[in-house]
């Protein structure tokens, strides 16, 4: 069944995927104004030049076959070569930025998912107090909030008034000039941590349910197996050579990571706050509270278990909002990810590059929600397709 | 005299049948006032409206005015210019801190802040308003539309709907207005098209489902209606306070839009609160520590943006009680 549940979601998301590909293709290549415009009409070509670029780019052939050459190349990663970085070829530069994205958006999702989850769930039980009005006015404000602004008193605050975090750069060139390491390596290094810390907390979060019924062990067999796999992992890190590198590069993340946090975390505690006074009006919490259990009890496990399935919901819708901010985020903190990468080729003219970025954002988008889909239907014992 | 009498009692009838339409016009009278009474009562909805009424009416009625007569240039004072895209202040050097001749101080081309601000206070609103008015219309038909055909029609609008929802909005912007020149109409266009095939089609179709079930529908097709006059006529009406609500959180994403890609210098304008920051940033004003050094180049323009894109979010968040009665205080 579950196996089933991934396949057709998968299919979907490849469906998707074709179609984002062909509103790309037809927004940029195929509208008056587009690609085709721009590569010819430099003025200091000779007809004979424009009429080679026309050929050289399929661009005489009819719509439909340069749409199936178009989407061929995109599923082969030949997406051409960048101008500004002349002769590097596209994929190559996005197979360098897109890991620095996906680490940004994952870590500052994940954070964000869970405080607003939890604040969401406090301000509905809370409702009527100072605190409910004050964090709620802050969530609007920061959902609201100009972000470039925001970002702006974010560098102000940490980088020049407090100084504590550094500020627009990926690493710290002093530290790294005397090492032969590539930046690169390092990263993937530490994606590869949190994705096998990430994979040991499902496996053993599986095993507990299989394992046992009892609340508590469960719990301890979940807590004990991620304390010993981060333990693990950290005392890895501080052992080898190359762990004051990967300090480094987290210790630049911090900043963006608590700015893409900031932008998206209210989404999730307002949405939760309505699902959540919703909830608390059914009679099944009434009959909870009948029964004497506790109030902790009532609001963790009847109610807010209930209310999540809209936050959930609004979690996968809000993942292009995310990304949109952390263009933002990316450009002005010069991380140099898929985000600034679209910026600065967008900039620059460099097209190829531009489109390039602009399809694996899209592509990165769609897979991100397809795995929140699976990881849910894993979680939730209510789905079952 | 009998004839006259027969004209006399018939008369009265008629006059007592009022037009359909003043009907109309009386029950949506009382309709508004119905729900103006509960939407006034939503302190967050009210904020929200006093903020856009007092932007509207300093970007549409205290601009001209100002523009036409503290703000003209004279032969008094000539080396002042408070044109917002064209003028200079020749008297101090520039970016100049608030003083009494220029209220938000100078940006660092000598431009009045002030004057810049409300300059392009009317454009934001007829871009957010125009983009919104877009996808609203295109959301209402094909919601509408899907809600009532179903089948092939239904599930193609749906899956397309959930691709549009994904779409990275913002990088897909930048991207457009790098390839073409976009000025605010072409961008209210784009966001408009874009937006209107994305969630609000969803949102509208649901609606549209329930009130396809209800009798008056049935008994509309009974008496002969065709399809498009059911759907114009009967279902749109209903749907038409759900697609309101959605139009004010529209007009705040188009703003935000706006803001960014002008904040970037992507756009093709003379002035927008975005493009004042852009101004301050490139030339290095918002950097650091100096950024409370030059509060005036970013604060009323960031604040104004924030605002405006807020005010636009209470109102949805205040109609949405109105519309959405389980939302209400018990």
């Amino acid at each position: 069944m579950m196996l089933k549940y991934i396949g057709n979601r998968i299919l979907q998301i490849a469906i998707l995927l074709v179609i984002y590909v062909a509103i790309v293709f037809f927004m940029l290549h195929a509208m008056p104004g587009g690609i085709k415009t721009l590569l010819i009409s430099n003025p200091k070509l000779t007809p004979q030049a424009q009429e080679a670029i026309i050929r050289a780019f399929g661009l005489n052939q009819p719509l439909w076959l340069q749409f199936v050459d178009y989407m061929k190349n995109v599923f082969t990663l030949n997406l051409g070569i960048s101008f500004s970085y002349y002769p590097t070829p596209v994929w190559n530069i996005i197979a360098e930025r897109l890991p620095r994205t996906v680490l940004l958006f994952t870590v500052a999702t994940l954070i964000a998912f869970f405080v607003g989850f939890a604040s969401g769930k406090s301000l509905a039980w809370n409702r009527g107090k100072t605190t409910e009005y004050v964090s709620t006015v802050v969530g609007i404000i920061t959902y609201t909030i100009f972000t470039p602004l925001l970002i702006f008193v974010m560098i102000w605050f940490f980088g020049s008034f407090l100084g504590i975090f550094p500020l627009n750069q990926f690493l710290n060139p002093d530290l790294w000039i005397h090492t032969r390491l590539n930046a690169q390596i390092v990263f993937l290094y530490i994606l590869m941590t949190m994705v096998i810390i990430g994979a040991v907390m499902m496996v053993s979060y599986l095993m507990a349910l299989r394992f046992s019924h009892k609340e508590s062990t469960k719990k301890m067999i979940f807590y004990v197996s991620t304390a010993i796999s981060i333990v693990f992992a950290l005392f890895l890190w501080v052992v080898s050579p190359i762990g004051i590198y990967g300090a480094d590069i987290l210790w630049h993340m911090v900043l963006p990571v608590m700015t893409v946090t900031i932008i998206s975390y209210a989404g999730n505690m307002l949405v939760m706050r309505d699902s959540m006074l919703e909830t608390i009006k059914e009679d099944f919490i009434t009959t909870a509270r009948a029964k004497g259990l506790p109030d902790k009890v009532v609001r963790d496990k009847h109610a807010a278990r209930t209310a999540m399935l809209p936050v959930v919901t609004n979690f996968v819708l809000s993942l292009g909002f995310v990304v949109s901010g952390g263009v933002i985020t990316e450009s002005l903190f010069s991380w140099p990810g898929m985000g600034m990468t679209l910026l600065d080729s967008t900039l620059a003219k460099d097209y190829p590059l531009a489109a390039g970025a602009l399809i694996f954002t899209g592509i990165f988008v769609l897979i991100a929600h397809l795995v929140v889909d699976i990881v849910y239907a894993f979680l939730d014992p209510r789905i079952r397709y | 005299m009998m004839a006259n009498n027969a004209n006399m009692t018939v008369e009265p009838v008629e006059a007592k049948l009022e037009s359909p339409i003043s009907i109309r016009m009386k029950l949506m009278w009382r309709a508004f006032k119905e729900n103006w009474k509960i939407f006034s009562q939503s302190k967050i909805g009210m904020i929200g409206l006093y903020i856009v009424v007092i932007f509207a009416v300093a970007g549409f009625i205290v601009y001209p005015i100002l523009a036409n007569t503290v703000w003209k240039t004279t032969s008094l004072n000539a080396m002042v210019s408070y044109n917002p895209v064209t003028g200079y202040d020749f008297l101090q050097n520039n970016p100049a801190p608030p003083s009494w001749a220029h209220l938000l101080g100078t940006d660092p081309l000598g431009r009045d802040v002030l004057a810049q601000l409300l300059y392009s206070t009317p454009r934001e609103f007829m871009l957010g308003i125009v983009a919104a008015l877009i996808t609203v219309i295109i959301g209402t038909l094909i919601g509408t539309v899907a809600a009532y055909f179903g089948g092939t029609l239904d599930t193609f609008f749906m899956r397309l709907a959930d691709i549009v929802l994904l779409f990275p909005f913002i990088p897909f912007l930048i991207v457009i207005s790098g390839m073409m020149q976009v000025d605010l109409l072409t961008l209210a266009l784009i966001i408009g098209l874009l937006s209107g095939f994305g969630g609000i089609t969803i949102v509208l179709r649901s609606q549209g489902l329930i009130i396809k079930s209800r009798p008056f529908i049935e008994s509309a097709k009974v008496s002969g209606a065709s399809d498009a006059y059911i759907i114009v006529n009967h279902i749109i009406p209903n749907v038409m306070p759900l697609s309101f609500l959605y139009m004010m959180f529209n007009v705040t994403g188009a703003i935000f839009s706006e803001a960014v890609l002008s904040f970037f210098g992507l756009l093709n304008i003379k002035m927008s609160w975005g493009l004042m920051i852009y101004t301050a940033d490139t030339a290095g004003y918002i950097i650091g520590s100096n950024i409370w050094n030059y509060w005036w180049l970013w604060l009323p323009s960031g604040a104004s943006i924030t605002l405006l894109c807020g005010a636009f979010y209470f109102i949805g968040r205040g109609l949405d009680e109105v519309v959405n009665p389980r939302l209400r205080k018990r």
